[in-house]
């Protein structure tokens, strides 16, 4: 039976509203709610249901982060995790970290943990880069389907269907696979209190990039981090004539 | 064997320090039939960065293709690599292939549109290059500084890329079109090897059909939510739509309930488009869909609910129900 690992995100809840700071060297993170990156409770939602087919034998959460990203590992145990894995990085580290950094040393831990299936989400919606589980599978050799919308598992044989520009596509890889996953793979599940209670006594392992022999080095410098143009105000108009007079007026009908 | 494989790719990163001149590969997205718009946008980045251009379509069928490429604009050389092995356009089989390639001409750069395509591709060949990608870029500063957007396009950020061979996905909306006449570049074959992948295998794809215009590229277009209550009821907006000759989209929310099919969905993590007209209908206006569609010129949103965020990024609202304005509005087109 296949060994899991799954790759989770700490990132501002999708619901806040982001602030950039005033000298544009970032957003404000300080006080502000976090969570779980949505696409990666698809991804550990995914391993559990698995589990639960007895496809999967041992499913790990990994977390690549602040002290904090320990509270993600937590509710990926929550929902069904067996383990969790903390790379801690933080500081200047943490704010170049990218996708190539994430993927090495999740390349590296799929090895030493002797996973089968590596399944990330198909993009963080912090930085929405959209890279890591490509990266991974480049690193590896591994095939990879991406934005996956439906992954059925015979025998060590993936049939994934794959959510593209013109509608959808069936491909099949052998394990070892990566797989990312795109919001219509399934639903996640809430983790109840005698869940969470359990997940206090599950592990959590912890290391440091240091220990996995990957380079921390910057690829990038980031020179400025700036609010959008704010568009300017609207009008809200009294009926249809008024609203095609408008859009006349403006070349669009 | 991990390590053996990163220190042969930094010694060819090498060279890339040795080369005066910018040179771009561009990988031509196509359908094995005609090549497909986002190309053109990627090939006026290309043309941004500055340097030699050249492009790169690989297919079960590419003689059409290379033919139409060679004819854009600011193209020099299109490299051309036809094999049973790239049906599907499978990562997998097209990574090595542009390694063999890279290794040969030694770009600086090497961009394909942001699609589905591109995304699933160029991380994969920035990995075995051992470089950091930058994905979805919406401008460049100079040959190695670009800005792009993060957390759903609510902040704007401009990176130095410190890698000696950039990989960089192109947001078609971001950078116009380059005509594909005016130019009469060689085409040549690709380094030929064996490119078959026995990991992973195409199966088919289902493609929607629709005889609208494409998403990613109308003029305008019209899009609902879960307003709409029901996949039936888009058949108004199909109406609207068909009159203004323009592509229908969506939120999150109607695709979730079934209303549509996922590839309209229009937002941070379906398609970005930039229209000149975009008209939301009983949409509210989250932060994941205005990621999406704010950037088009004029935005029309047509709610309910006066309190809807859309309103805050709308040209012209009109707080009514949309069963009685959009068939109204059809009408009096």
């Amino acid at each position: 039976m296949a060994r899991v690992l799954v790759g989770v995100k700490r990132v501002i809840d999708y619901a806040v509203k982001i602030r950039v700071k005033p000298d544009k060297t970032g957003v404000t993170t300080d006080g502000v709610k976090h969570s779980m990156n949505p696409f990666d409770e698809i991804a550990i939602e995914e391993a559990v249901r698995m589990k639960e087919k007895k496809l999967v034998q041992e499913i790990i959460a990994v977390s690549c982060g602040p002290t904090q990203a320990q509270d993600t590992i937590r509710t990926a145990l929550a929902m069904g995790a067996d383990k969790g894995i903390h790379v801690e990085i933080s500081g200047a580290e943490y704010e170049t970290l990218q996708p190539i950094h994430v993927s090495k040393i999740l390349a590296k831990l799929a090895q030493e943990e002797k996973a089968d299936l590596v399944i990330v989400g198909k993009q963080a919606i912090d930085d929405d880069c959209n890279q890591t589980a490509q990266m991974i599978g480049g690193y590896l050799d591994w095939p990879t389907g991406t934005f996956c919308s439906k992954v059925e598992n015979n025998n060590g044989e993936l049939t994934i269907t794959r959510e593209i520009d013109g509608g959808l596509e069936v491909i099949k890889m052998k394990m070892p696979a990566v797989l990312s996953t795109d919001l219509r793979l399934n639903e996640p599940r809430y983790a109840t209190l005698p869940n969470i209670m359990k997940a206090k006594k599950k592990p959590i392992k912890k290391m440091t990039p240091k220990d996995l022999g990957v380079d921390f080095a910057a690829r990038i410098e980031i020179l400025s981090v700036e609010e959008p143009p704010a568009r300017k105000g609207g009008v809200i108009l009294p009926d249809i004539d008024t609203l095609i007079g408008k859009l006349k007026e403006a070349g669009h009908v | 064997m991990f390590t053996a494989c990163f220190r042969t790719l930094k010694v060819s990163n090498k060279y890339g320090l040795l080369a005066r001149y910018e040179s771009t590969l561009v990988i031509a997205e196509h359908n094995n039939e005609m090549v497909l718009p986002i190309t053109c946008n990627a090939l006026s980045a290309a043309k941004k960065i500055g340097g030699d251009v050249t492009v790169l379509v690989a297919g079960n069928k590419c003689e059409k293709v290379a033919e139409t490429v060679s004819k854009a604009n600011g193209v020099s050389k299109v490299l051309v690599a036809e094999n049973d092995a790239f049906k599907g356009f499978l990562p997998e089989a097209l990574t090595p292939l542009i390694i063999a390639t890279q290794n040969q001409h030694k770009f600086t750069h090497i961009l394909a549109g942001a699609t589905a395509f591109g995304k699933a591709l160029l991380p994969r060949v920035a990995a075995k290059l051992d470089v950091s990608p930058v994905s979805d870029i919406i401008g460049i500063k100079t040959a190695d500084t670009f800005v792009r957007t993060i957390y759903a396009g609510n902040a704007i950020q401009t990176l130095k890329c410190k890698d000696n061979v950039k990989v960089i996905s192109v947001r078609g909306t971001a950078f116009e079109a380059v005509p594909l006449e005016g130019g009469s570049a060689k085409c040549e074959p690709a380094p030929s090897g064996e490119y078959k992948s026995s990991l992973v295998e195409f199966i088919k794809q289902e493609l929607s059909k629709s005889d609208r215009p494409e998403l990613t590229s109308a003029k305008i277009v019209v899009s609902g939510g879960r307003g709409m209550k029901s996949g039936e009821n888009f058949k108004l907006l199909y109406s609207l739509a068909d009159k203004l000759n323009a592509a229908v989209g969506a939120s999150r929310a109607a695709v979730d309930a079934g209303f549509v099919p996922n590839d309209l969905q229009v937002g941070q993590t379906g398609k970005i488009v930039a229209p000149d007209l975009y008209i939301a209908v009983g949409i509210s206006g989250a932060i994941q869909h205005l990621a999406g569609m704010k950037d088009s010129k004029t935005i029309v949103a047509i709610n309910k609910d006066p309190e809807a965020p859309i309103f805050q990024v709308a040209d012209y609202g009109l707080v009514a129900d949309l069963f009685k304005a959009v068939p109204e509005l059809t009408e009096k087109l």
